[in-house]
Formats: structure tokens, C-alpha cells, sequence
């Protein structure tokens, strides 16, 4: 499974130290949150519920340069929106979910 | 350009913040999670740019814009491609950006939006006919008024027009076939394609050309004799 990183970030704040803390502060406060609300949804397997969760936490996998996974969330998101719950989809969704946990730790 | 980011993702909202902060010409006045809050900022408030979600709970991106009376120009930050068509429906949508979003494709978006602005708002004719002897142009958001005997010369300049008067020259977005409908035959004639004059402002009139102020304006041979017609000769 490809490894997220800090490509994009870096990018953005173009050196400035402040704008990469924030963004990473951001990320760091914002990704448990929707991890916690994404649970949940699929707990009750509410479709509406998972698809926005996954749709919103999808960005942050672009934000990782996690292109790959970023496209089977893609496919997973498309997935729910008919109301289809694809368990392969499902795991591989909820690893890549996994991973990025372990890499906020670290940063 | 005053403008507001409407997203219910965070991370999204500091993203376009960063990429404000790059570019000059943007003001960053306001963002909002919500999009039924950022309905209620612009009922009160009148903002230039929207850096619009297009995927959010409960009220899309899509049903905001429904919403707006009269939108400001808006472009959308999403992550979902599968709405640019319908998206592009609407004459106020400057571009879309797909997340994550890059630098250089923010910049070329705002260009855009610049460029939209310069020519809808900044050199917009907006010709109201308030009385015979006047009209009024919009300019950089203001009305005005100019008095039809002061113009001595309209010329056409590309998709402007310059419209020449004794005090001040005005440039409007907009044509001489728009303008002229607009002006009292009594003072005003078209000599040539790309000008029009005020009759009573000629100096003097050679073969090809007539002499008006410091101008000197070509005119037809299509139109001389229209010319000549108006003249007061001896």
C-alpha cells in the first residue's frame, strides 16, 4: 500500500513554517473527527451518512499524495451513492484509514 | 476582490485561505462551513467571488447557487468532476477547481475571474436614458452621467468604445451600433465604421476627413453625403 507524505503541504506553504503547522494542525484535529463520524455511518449502514464521510475524508488522501487509494475512494464513494455496500471496497478503504492514523502520529 | 469561501471541510477552507494570501488583488472577508449561513451573509453583505463546495451535507453547492438573487462570480472547489457540465450551466461560474488544488491552477482561475470582472463590471455600459441631453455609463460600479452636447467623438476600440467629451474621455465595454441607437440623430452622425461624431463640434471638413477638436476623423464616402446633408451650407 503506497505511504502518505507531505508533498502537497510542503508545496503550498512554499517554506513558510506558520502555514505548515497549520495545515498539519488542521489535518491532525480534523481526520479523527471524520474517522469517528465515518464509523459510525457504516456502523448503521447509512449509506447517505458513509458516502459523505468518505467523500469528505477522500480529500484528505489527495492532501497525502495517496493517489491510488484516492481512487478507490472514488469508486467506493460511487459505490454507496447506488446504495452498494463493496466489502473489498470497504476494507480497503478503512486500511488506508488505518495507515493515515499511524502517519499523523508521526508528524 | 472581496470574496468568501463556502465549504464544510476545514482542512479545504485553510487550503483556499493559503492560496488567498498568495494573490494580491484578493480580500478574504468571510468563510463559512455552512452554506445556509453564507446565504445569510449575502443577503446583508455584497461580496465579488465565492470559492464554492460543491459536495456538502444537506445543501449542495448546487442548490446555494438556486438560491442567490444575484450571484456573484463563483468558482468551484470540489473534488467531484461529474458536476462541470451542469456546473458551466450558469454565466457567473468563472471555473472549477478539482482538490486538491494547486497554486498555479488557482492563479489561472482568479486571472479568469479578473478578466470577467474587467469586462462585465469595470467598462460595463449600462446606458439608462434619463433625458434627451444625457446619458449614463457604468463605470468601475458607479453611474455616469455624461451630457450628450459635450461628446464630440465616439470611436470604436476593439470591444470598447472611447467616448470623447470636452471635460474627460470615458472607455465602456461596449459598441458603436449599441451607442448610436442611444444617441439624437440631430447631433450625432456615423462617418465611418469606427467613429461618430457630434455634427456641431466639426471644424472643418476636407475631401475624405472632418476636423473635430484636435481630431482628425476619416470619414466614408458611403457617408459624406449624409454628412453634407447636415451641415448648414452657405
Amino acid at each position: 500500500m503506497e505511504k502518505p507524505n507531505l508533498e502537497y503541504i510542503e508545496k503550498l506553504s512554499r517554506g513558510n513554517e506558520s502555514i505548515r503547522n497549520e495545515l498539519i494542525n488542521v489535518i491532525k484535529t480534523e481526520f479523527p473527527n471524520e474517522l469517528k463520524k465515518y464509523h459510525i455511518s457504516a456502523k448503521n449502514i447509512d449509506f447517505k451518512q458513509i458516502e459523505d464521510n468518505v467523500h469528505r475524508i477522500k480529500h484528505k488522501f489527495s492532501i497525502l499524495g495517496l493517489e491510488t487509494s484516492y481512487e478507490t475512494a472514488n469508486n467506493f464513494e460511487k459505490s454507496l451513492r447506488e446504495h452498494r455496500l463493496d466489502n473489498a471496497q470497504k476494507e480497503y478503504f478503512e486500511n488506508v484509514l488505518e495507515v493515515i492514523s499511524e502517519f499523523l502520529k508521526t508528524i | 476582490m472581496n470574496c468568501i469561501i463556502v465549504d464544510d471541510e476545514k482542512m479545504a477552507r485553510v487550503i483556499i485561505k493559503t492560496l488567498c494570501k498568495s494573490i494580491k488583488s484578493l480580500n478574504l472577508v468571510q468563510e463559512f462551513s455552512s452554506a445556509i449561513d453564507a446565504i445569510k451573509y449575502l443577503n446583508e453583505n455584497q461580496i465579488d467571488l465565492i470559492f464554492l463546495d460543491i459536495h456538502m451535507p444537506g445543501f449542495s453547492g448546487l442548490d446555494f447557487i438556486k438560491t442567490l438573487k444575484n450571484p456573484p462570480k463563483i468558482i468551484f472547489t470540489t473534488a467531484d468532476p461529474q458536476f462541470a457540465i451542469e456546473a458551466f450551466e450558469y454565466d457567473f461560474i468563472v471555473d472549477y477547481l478539482l482538490k486538491p488544488i494547486e497554486l498555479p491552477r488557482f492563479i489561472k482561475a482568479i486571472k479568469k475571474a479578473e478578466k470577467l470582472s474587467l469586462s462585465q463590471d469595470k467598462f460595463d455600459i449600462k446606458i439608462n436614458n434619463s433625458t434627451d441631453n444625457d446619458f449614463y455609463v457604468n463605470i468601475d460600479r458607479r453611474l455616469i452621467k455624461i451630457d450628450l452636447p459635450t461628446i464630440y467623438l465616439i470611436e470604436a476600440k476593439g470591444d470598447y468604445i472611447n467616448i470623447k467629451t470636452d471635460e474627460k474621455n470615458y472607455v465602456v465595454h461596449s459598441t458603436l451600433k449599441k451607442i448610436e441607437g442611444k444617441l439624437p440623430d440631430s447631433l450625432f452622425l456615423k462617418v465611418h465604421r469606427s467613429y461618430i461624431i457630434n455634427v456641431k463640434k466639426i471644424i472643418d471638413i476636407e475631401d475624405n476627413s472632418v476636423l473635430i477638436k484636435k481630431d482628425v476623423i476619416p470619414v466614408s464616402r458611403s457617408n459624406r453625403p449624409e454628412l453634407m446633408k447636415r451641415l448648414d451650407l452657405l
